[in-house]
């Protein structure tokens, strides 16, 4: 190797790498016989570790590497398909969601949840100035800091503003198109069906 | 006596020759061939491609090229657009704008990829160049229709926008309506990636309707398929077409009114959109399918024997993007229908199932490279492969470009002899002698790797995943492959000697990134220290490196030459190893 090589540090002589096919053993010139055989993936990771706590990833990966084939749904950004277009093959339900007196909008999927129980949950999350008080059959959303009830609404596809909850899950996520917490004092016409016996849960 | 003739051309002569020369390789070849012709050359650039935002700097951008009108960037790694760049990385174009608002009023141009463009950064386009006419924002993100409404407004000349794949928070379709009802130079508008928020429809076929110009529509899903008709009647001189959703009931009136708006655009080469298909609709744009050149049904979910009806009717296509339901009997009628197909894409339909869903396997991908004589270009996505079908598909078409393979499976071997695909992907480098891009997968050895640095002397970018045995593999691709410029690699177990070893070498390429490696953080130290004119980047979210001991191997590392030293806007789980002692940035 060339001396500025050395000079710089680098200790070529420690990276010298030889061009040979694997399988093939070769023999260095102070006499020790460099294998020319595969170094596992494995090995070349215990060599690195000197430490648990650097480890962690490390073996995430092993684990990964052990097993095969790789169960795709473990690895990250694999198989490589861009966000957008996974994002356009599976069904996702984007709805707008307004609230009365807020004057920002906020998107959900509603493909992403199973029930009722978990589109409010999220949505309690999300407005976290609220909580949910379950009365039988209608859901109402408070607002802690203020008092008011909220009513959870949406819009069908005939352009009808109705109740959230009075329809089966699925076929709620088939009709939405939007939904809007309304005021309690506003959500007149969209009545109750059964007088509400109210036992607060949040 | 030579010598004496070059100097006594004025310098106007030799701008005018220059303004010929519009590559930015020649470009920068003549600037290189004596002082006076750098300066020259510097004065009358108009046009500037930086392939990584963070090898220069605006100001020395602005100092060495002071009337530039086009612009050009790239900022994050390719890798980004599978999730492996942690959110806030980087890419920021605002800096940039800020520095050309004022060196450069006239700019026309800008053109970016993977970069974080705020609103506040289209504002002050749309504020700050009278004459702007191109913006073309390809997988960014960061923006609101609120930004678009303001270029809308203030453009006068816009000629192109095209957001081609970008994230957008699309809050209102309404910033349609802030162009003026005098503004009629549109040439190409591409908001295919919008969200399924309605686009106000009315200001859309206004829009479309005042602009005579209009050569590209590229239209997002939201729009539905009754209201194509409508738009085409007013654009029938349109060259590129993208639908929305291609869904609805089966009506005879609104098909017929469909297909006969498709017959009435004589120009239509290009057609995209196509999500949701009802293959009932497809009939409704034959008319136009034998000057198609380009198609792209990469959203549609159709199945194979609706795509080769569809294929069947265009012999003139170049380019088809399209779904894993093609299927091998859809490859096999595309290689006897489309002499001409010059780039295919296949995606899959169903990436993360457990199972093949559909019967696509490596005998289409034979097919084709058997049946079109111009294919130059590949990227196939499937479940299974063999290397002789890869020899075969290699022998086929020695005049492949660019060949990027995915099997979904992580080192899949050969599914016959179960031996590695080391074979199959030696054959394609060693046949494809003008092969510039090349994506590997499956089960892997050292030896593909020996095979790629032997043979793939035009290889300019490298995509590496689950994939060889040792440092031996990085080695034979740093050492052999001249023309490397960008090398990606993901979860192989390649270490520091290697990289240590072809320090020299990341120098003459755009940039390598490495993760799920076994570099560790002494190497990228070393590294740092050695090589001033390389950025060496660690990006690990467990925390800064130097707690941990040197050895330990960093999650990611982004390693690119710079003219422009260290970045500064480096979020907190990213170091830049420089030659100080203290390696580390405070946070």
């Amino acid at each position: 190797m060339s001396p500025e090589n050395d000079a710089a540090g680098l200790n070529f002589e420690a990276t010298e790498l030889t061009l040979g096919l694997p399988g093939k053993s070769k023999v260095t010139s102070d006499g020790e016989a460099k294998s020319g055989t595969k170094r596992g993936f494995l090995e070349t990771v215990d060599l690195n570790l000197g430490d648990k706590k650097c480890g962690q990833s490390q073996t995430d990966v092993q684990e990964a590497a052990k097993s095969s084939p790789v169960s795709k749904a473990q690895v990250v950004g694999w198989p490589p398909v861009r966000a957008l277009r996974k994002n356009a093959m599976k069904s996702c339900k984007y709805v707008k969601v307004a609230v009365d007196g807020a004057p920002y909008l906020r998107k959900v999927d509603l493909e992403m949840y199973n029930s009722y129980q978990q589109l409010l949950s999220s949505l309690e999350d999300m407005f976290s100035c609220f909580t949910i008080r379950n009365c039988l059959n209608e859901k109402k959303i408070v607002d802690q800091v203020n008092g008011l009830e909220y009513v959870p609404t949406y819009e069908d596809k005939d352009g009808d503003w109705m109740l959230v909850g009075d329809v089966p899950w699925q076929m709620f996520v088939d009709s939405c198109k939007r939904l809007r917490l309304m005021k309690s004092s506003e959500a007149i016409g969209l009545a109750p069906r059964t007088p509400p016996k109210c036992s607060s849960t949040t | 006596m030579q010598k004496k003739m070059a100097y006594s051309f004025p310098d106007e002569v030799l701008e005018h020759v220059f303004s010929f020369i519009q590559s930015d390789k020649d470009r920068n070849a003549v600037s290189m061939v004596c002082k006076s012709w750098y300066e020259i050359e510097r004065w009358c650039r108009r046009k500037i491609f930086i392939g990584n935002c963070y090898a220069v700097s605006p100001r020395i951008m602005i100092r060495r090229f002071p009337e530039i009108r086009s612009v050009e960037l790239k900022g994050k790694p390719h890798f980004a657009d599978f999730n492996l760049v942690p959110e806030g990385w980087g890419g920021y174009i605002l800096p940039w704008i800020v520095e050309m608002a004022g060196a450069y009023p006239w700019l026309e141009e800008i053109r970016l990829k993977r970069m974080v463009v705020t609103d506040e950064s289209l504002e002050l386009i749309a504020k700050s160049f009278k004459n702007f006419k191109v913006l073309v924002l390809s997988f960014c993100e960061g923006f609101s229709t609120d930004g678009l409404a303001a270029i809308a407004a203030s453009c006068k000349n816009l000629k192109e926008l095209d957001l081609r794949e970008s994230e957008v928070d699309d809050l209102s379709g309404h910033w349609l309506s802030h162009f003026p009802e005098t503004y009629t130079s549109l040439v190409s508008l591409n908001i295919s990636c919008l969200g399924s928020d309605e686009v106000s429809f009315s200001a859309l076929e206004r829009l479309v309707g005042r602009c005579p110009n209009l050569r590209t529509l590229q239209l997002n899903r939201a729009v539905p398929l009754d209201k194509i008709a409508t738009i085409l009647r007013r654009a029938p001189q349109l060259v590129e077409f993208g639908t929305g959703t291609y869904a609805a009931e089966l009506r005879p009136d609104v098909f017929s009114n469909l297909a006969g708006a498709f017959s009435s655009c004589k120009e239509l080469r290009s057609l995209s959109g196509f999500w949701d298909v009802v293959p009932a609709y497809l009939p409704a744009i034959y008319s136009v399918c034998s000057r198609i050149s380009s198609l792209n049904l990469s959203y549609a979910t159709i199945q194979s024997h609706d795509l080769i009806k569809l294929v069947c009717h265009c012999p003139s296509l170049q380019r088809l993007l399209v779904l894993d339901y093609i299927e091998d009997s859809g490859l096999e009628a595309l290689a006897s229908s489309c002499k001409d197909l010059q780039e295919l894409r296949v995606f899959p339909s169903d990436p993360f199932g457990a199972e093949p869903n559909v019967s696509l396997t490596e005998q289409g991908l034979v097919a084709v490279s058997l049946g079109c004589p111009k294919l130059q270009s590949v990227l196939y996505f499937c479940h299974q492969m063999t290397n002789s079908a890869l020899v075969n598909i290699a022998q086929n078409r020695p005049n492949l470009t660019r060949f990027r393979l995915c099997i979904i499976a992580p080192r899949k071997p050969d599914y016959v002899t179960l031996e590695p695909l080391d074979v199959g992907f030696g054959a394609i480098v060693q046949h494809c002698k003008d092969l510039r891009r090349l994506s590997l997968s499956g089960l892997l050895t050292d030896r593909v790797f020996e095979y790629i640095g032997t043979y793939a002397k035009k290889l300019e970018m490298l995509s590496v995943a689950f994939a060889g045995d040792s440092d031996l593999g990085l080695h034979h691709v740093l050492s052999g492959c001249e023309s490397l410029r960008k090398l990606e690699i993901r979860d192989c177990s390649f270490g520091d000697k290697a990289l240590l070893a072809n320090a020299a070498k990341l120098e003459t390429m755009r940039s390598l990134w490495m993760s799920s490696c076994s570099v560790s953080f002494g190497a990228c130290k070393l590294l740092g220290q050695k090589m001033p004119r390389l950025n060496v980047e660690v990006i690990d979210e467990r925390g800064p490196p130097d707690s941990r001991p040197e050895s330990c191997p960093v999650e990611k590392l982004y390693i690119y030459r710079s003219v422009a030293g260290p970045r500064f806007d480096m979020p907190p789980f990213v170091w830049t190893m420089d030659d100080e002692d203290s390696a580390l940035r405070l946070s």
